[in-house]
């Protein structure tokens, strides 16, 4: 990929950069041609990684670019931050388990509404987690 | 940040969700909304989220605790107009909205409350 | 591949000098194999503009048909390729028109008109090259039009009715895969919003067979329906389904399903205060 409108780095600091990520993504997805329902799906993984990023990790970046795969494109978003990390990623991808007070649905959640999830953290580390999906 | 004004129609309070919703005008909905069931005795209250095109765990986790705090006063909470596409991620997403009510529009929103409250006569 | 660009060849010069004779017999050429199923004069157009394309193209000095100098040869190849493929010509019918370009410099050269080996080395290499470009350009848009019937068939095979004043239903027929079935169901949502109906059946009776993920398709279509505000109804369960639901440890749960469409309308009706009266006064 080449075209520069092709990424967008997004910085998570505050509250209203969570809305940003929203609407970014919801641009790219209407960009790759993702159906309205895959669209919602992507858009609400982002907006609870995102959420993530700003409460546990103390902030870091979301980077939302286009992907193709042959005949197939996507939106990709990754979320960085360098805050403590996650100790136990088996726990933390379980259904109801929560550190922060939430619903616990927020990374299980995430990656039941995208079609490929990455979790990359360690313990003092801060924590990367990258999603894609793929118009049908 | 906009705070999202609550209507009173008769004993009903109306809340039209027009805005992109930070996680701050969700608590200062359900605060205001806290506040406005207390003084008003409305006896229900619905959240209009037909203009609404994301709701994740926070946003779903406000209609959850709007609809217990609503209960303590007596009174009972319908979510109207979510859109398909929303609900089909709500449903994925393992999200249960807990005793919320919900109804397809604002009228049939109106209709279940005055049902509601005529089963439990006060 | 010959890429360098400026390389000394006479192509350039013997293109511009005998356009026409070269233009006239391609067209003859590429007519024959189409038995008339495009017109002489259509095709003249055609191959005309892409050969003066071509022409401008190797006059840059660029012999590199993938290279940024040919987009325009690539890009006229494409929509060519395209309109053939919709219009139902054969792959070898759409890629002949690029090859008889070469059999028609063949015979030019033939004649000795001034054209050497390297001429023909060059531009055989090029018209190669742009031949299997013409080759991937029909089968995409064979696939195009693939998608899009599949589409359609989609469209048709699946309609969302109305059977009562608030009551939609979606009768499902023959073999029910994922993506169907994501479909469906989010035209019936869909359906809901614009009809206002609170009551939806999801009736199965024609259908063959059910796997575990149509099955949670149709338990979350249930909910998300729930999650709006309508009460969906799922009827016309087969034994053998109801038994592989079961065998596959789906929990269909509260969800209310009946055994005929009859049924699943009598009990929407009843839930929205219609109740059936026979004229006589008996049920």
């Amino acid at each position: 990929m080449t075209d520069p409108s092709a990424r967008e780095d997004i910085p998570i600091t505050a509250d209203e950069d969570v809305v940003r990520v929203r609407q970014v993504v919801r641009a790219y997805a209407q960009r790759a041609k993702l159906g309205l329902v895959d669209q919602t799906k992507l858009v609400t993984a982002t907006s609870e990684l995102a959420r993530n990023t700003l409460i546990y990790g103390g902030g870091g970046t979301a980077t939302v670019r286009l992907v193709t795969e042959g005949r197939r494109q996507g939106v990709s978003a990754r979320f960085h931050d360098e805050g403590p990390g996650i100790p136990d990623t088996e726990l933390a991808l379980t259904d109801g388990w929560t550190s922060g007070g939430g619903m616990g649905l927020g990374l299980s959640g995430a990656r039941r509404l995208v079609d490929e999830f990455e979790l990359d953290t360690e313990a003092g580390r801060g924590t990367t987690v990258t999603v894609v999906k793929w118009s049908r | 940040m906009e705070r999202i004004p609550i209507l009173k129609i008769g004993d009903v309070l109306l809340a039209s969700i027009q805005i992109d919703l930070q996680d701050r005008d969700v608590l200062a909905l359900q605060e205001d909304l806290a506040e406005r069931i207390s003084e008003t005795g409305a006896h229900g209250v619905i959240l209009d989220i037909t203009a609404v095109d994301i709701v994740d765990s926070f946003i779903g986790r406000m209609f959850a605790t709007i609809a217990a705090t609503s209960r303590l006063f007596d009174a009972h909470t319908v979510v109207v107009g979510m859109r398909p596409a929303v609900a089909i991620t709500l449903v994925e997403l393992g999200l249960t909205l807990g005793e919320v009510r919900t109804a397809l529009d604002l009228e049939k929103g109106l209709a279940i409350l005055a049902e509601l409250g005529e089963q439990a006569p006060r | 591949m010959t890429t360098e660009s400026g390389r000394s060849d006479n192509l350039a010069a013997l293109l511009r000098d005998r356009a026409e004779t070269l233009t006239a017999r391609w067209v003859e050429l590429s007519a024959a194999p189409l038995k008339g199923r495009l017109s002489v004069a259509e095709l003249d157009r055609e191959l005309t503009e892409l050969y003066s394309v071509l022409l401008a193209a190797v006059e840059t000095g660029n012999r590199d048909a993938h290279g940024s100098a040919f987009a325009d040869v690539r890009a006229l190849l494409s929509d060519i390729s395209r309109r053939r493929a919709r219009a139902g010509f054969t792959p070898t019918e759409t890629a002949i028109g690029v090859f008889a370009l070469k059999q028609a410099f063949f015979e030019l050269v033939d004649r000795a008109e001034g054209a050497g080996l390297g001429d023909v080395v060059v531009l055989s290499q090029l018209l190669d090259a742009l031949g299997l470009w013409t080759f991937e350009s029909y089968a995409r848009a064979r696939e195009e039009v693939i998608d899009e019937q599949a589409e359609q068939l989609l469209e048709l095979t699946t309609p969302v009715v109305k059977l009562w004043d608030g009551v939609l239903a979606v009768p499902l027929v023959g073999t029910l895969d994922s993506a169907r079935t994501q479909v469906v169901m989010e035209k019936l949502l869909e359906s809901l919003v614009s009809t206002g109906a609170a009551h939806a059946i999801i009736d199965i009776t024609g259908v063959l067979a059910v796997d575990t993920q149509v099955a949670q398709h149709l338990l979350k279509t249930v909910m998300a329906a729930r999650l709006m505000g309508a009460e969906c109804t799922i009827s016309g369960i087969r034994p053998h389904i109801a038994q592989t639901i079961v065998g596959l440890g789906i929990e269909f749960g509260d969800i209310p399903t009946k055994a005929s469409l009859a049924d699943a309308l009598r009990h929407a009706l009843k839930r929205s205060g219609v109740d059936f009266v026979r004229a006589d006064g008996r049920r």
